[in-house]
């Protein structure tokens, strides 16, 4: 052991207590900080997934785009559709304070190195599920953002603020759209009660598997990554969900769901989380077909990102 | 920072990254502007323009500033002692380092 090196332990051991300290105070860390390495590859972990939902979650909804039924309709899931592009490049830019490139997260989520919510990975079969997506899926997100906004790091939480901002807009367009179809025809109220049976369960599974199985959590919510568990999500998740499906006329797909006057919160059923893991694995029914359509856009863009940059070039 | 391709393992070369651009926002008249993040453009024309799809969809600004990431100079925390400890033993500088009677009125 050389002296050098005793002193640069040291000057780390400093480092770490001061990284430490702001984390207790509550402070936010800044790019320019130092940070523990663990915890800026969470971060790149978190945030990216996060981003790449964004992205890929543009594809189930762009899906009904040109077959929505009214201008109004169309424009309203146009926007939406154009937020999903916008809060994945909010998050994009956060993730890249933390010393990684867009082009390394983009070839990394095309590669299928990182991952993006397994809830994409589910079709959009009838028109009703933008509605489904909007109400549950936007929903869920909304409960697991909401807490990020206070997160530790700066970037991510202000990312976050800006995000949720906008996600209201798209519960409130999904809920309205449901329940302009139930007041509609039998056909339309059967076709909103089958979006619903078909998203409910792998909307619970967007908080993730029960923590006794979520090997980040613990570190997460220590370093005030993450402000929540998954388990306390989707409870209250659920909470939220059970009142909005009686306004609707709806009804949740699960046996077991039922009001517990002891603990002042609903019991509910598990997912099934074979399906999740098989899914985040890449055996859900559009893993594939995703990744194609990202991947072909990545290539098919490629002569456009070379022109403007050769334009910029001559500019200059 | 940005603009130069890194060659992936193995592939031939890619093309080079648009360079990275800080975007301030002002909300509104007689506000500052504010940083509200970053994005990639090939030229200050595109970033203005991608600047206002990304950050402005809702009537956030009335006015963009898209600077090159790169040419953006930044104090570091290293230096944060050095840099702002000085103004914490000016107390004299707050006007509470001051006592006034309470009877002396528009003080």
């Amino acid at each position: 052991m050389t002296a050098a090196s005793e002193v640069s332990r040291e000057g780390e051991q400093a480092l770490l207590a001061a990284f430490d300290r702001t984390i207790a105070r509550n402070d936010r860390i800044e790019p320019r900080d130092w940070m523990p390495e663990k915890y800026r590859s969470t971060l790149v972990r978190q945030i990216a997934q996060h981003a790449h939902s964004e992205i890929i979650g543009m594809q189930p909804e762009g899906n009904w785009l040109t077959r929505v039924p009214s201008l109004r309709r169309k424009a309203i899931l146009l926007a939406k559709v154009q937020d999903e592009a916008g809060h994945g490049l909010y998050l994009y830019s956060a993730c890249e304070t933390l010393g990684v490139s867009r082009r390394e997260l983009t070839e990394k989520l095309i590669d299928g190195k990182q991952k993006y919510s397994s809830i994409f990975n589910y079709p959009t079969l009838s028109y009703a599920d933008v509605g489904t997506i909007g109400w549950l899926v936007d929903g869920a997100a909304i409960c697991n953002q909401v807490p990020l906004c206070r997160t530790s790091y700066g970037p991510y939480g202000r990312a976050m603020i800006r995000i949720c901002k906008e996600e209201s807009f798209h519960q409130r367009q999904g809920f309205e759209l449901l329940s302009t179809m139930m007041r509609g025809t039998d056909e339309q109220r059967a076709s909103v009660q089958e979006s619903v049976d078909r998203f409910w369960w792998p909307a619970l599974m967007m908080f993730g598997p029960p923590d006794a199985a979520s090997p980040n959590t613990e570190q997460s919510m220590r370093w005030g990554i993450k402000r929540d568990t998954n388990d306390e999500l989707r409870q209250k998740f659920v909470d939220m969900s059970v009142p909005q499906a009686a306004a609707l006329g709806v009804t949740l797909p699960d046996p077991d769901l039922a009001w517990n006057e002891e603990r002042g919160h609903h019991d509910f059923g598990q997912p099934d989380w074979d399906e999740f893991y098989a899914v985040v694995k890449g055996g859900g029914p559009c893993n594939a077909q995703r990744l194609a359509h990202r991947r072909r856009a990545y290539d098919e863009g490629r002569w456009v990102r070379e022109a403007a940059a050769a334009f910029a070039a001559k500019g200059a | 920072m940005s603009g130069q391709a890194q060659p992936r393992a193995g592939a031939e070369p890619v093309e080079a990254e648009w360079p990275l651009y800080e975007i301030f926002v002002r909300g509104k008249r007689g506000l500052n502007h504010v940083h509200v993040g970053s994005l990639h453009a090939a030229d200050d024309e595109m970033a203005l323009r991608h600047a206002r799809d990304v950050y402005t969809r809702r009537n956030e600004g009335v006015s963009i500033w898209a600077v090159r990431a790169a040419l953006v100079a930044a104090s570091s925390p290293d230096e944060k002692d050095p840099l702002f400890a000085p103004a914490n033993d000016k107390i004299y500088r707050h006007p509470t380092f001051y006592a006034i009677p309470d009877d002396v009125p528009h003080m």
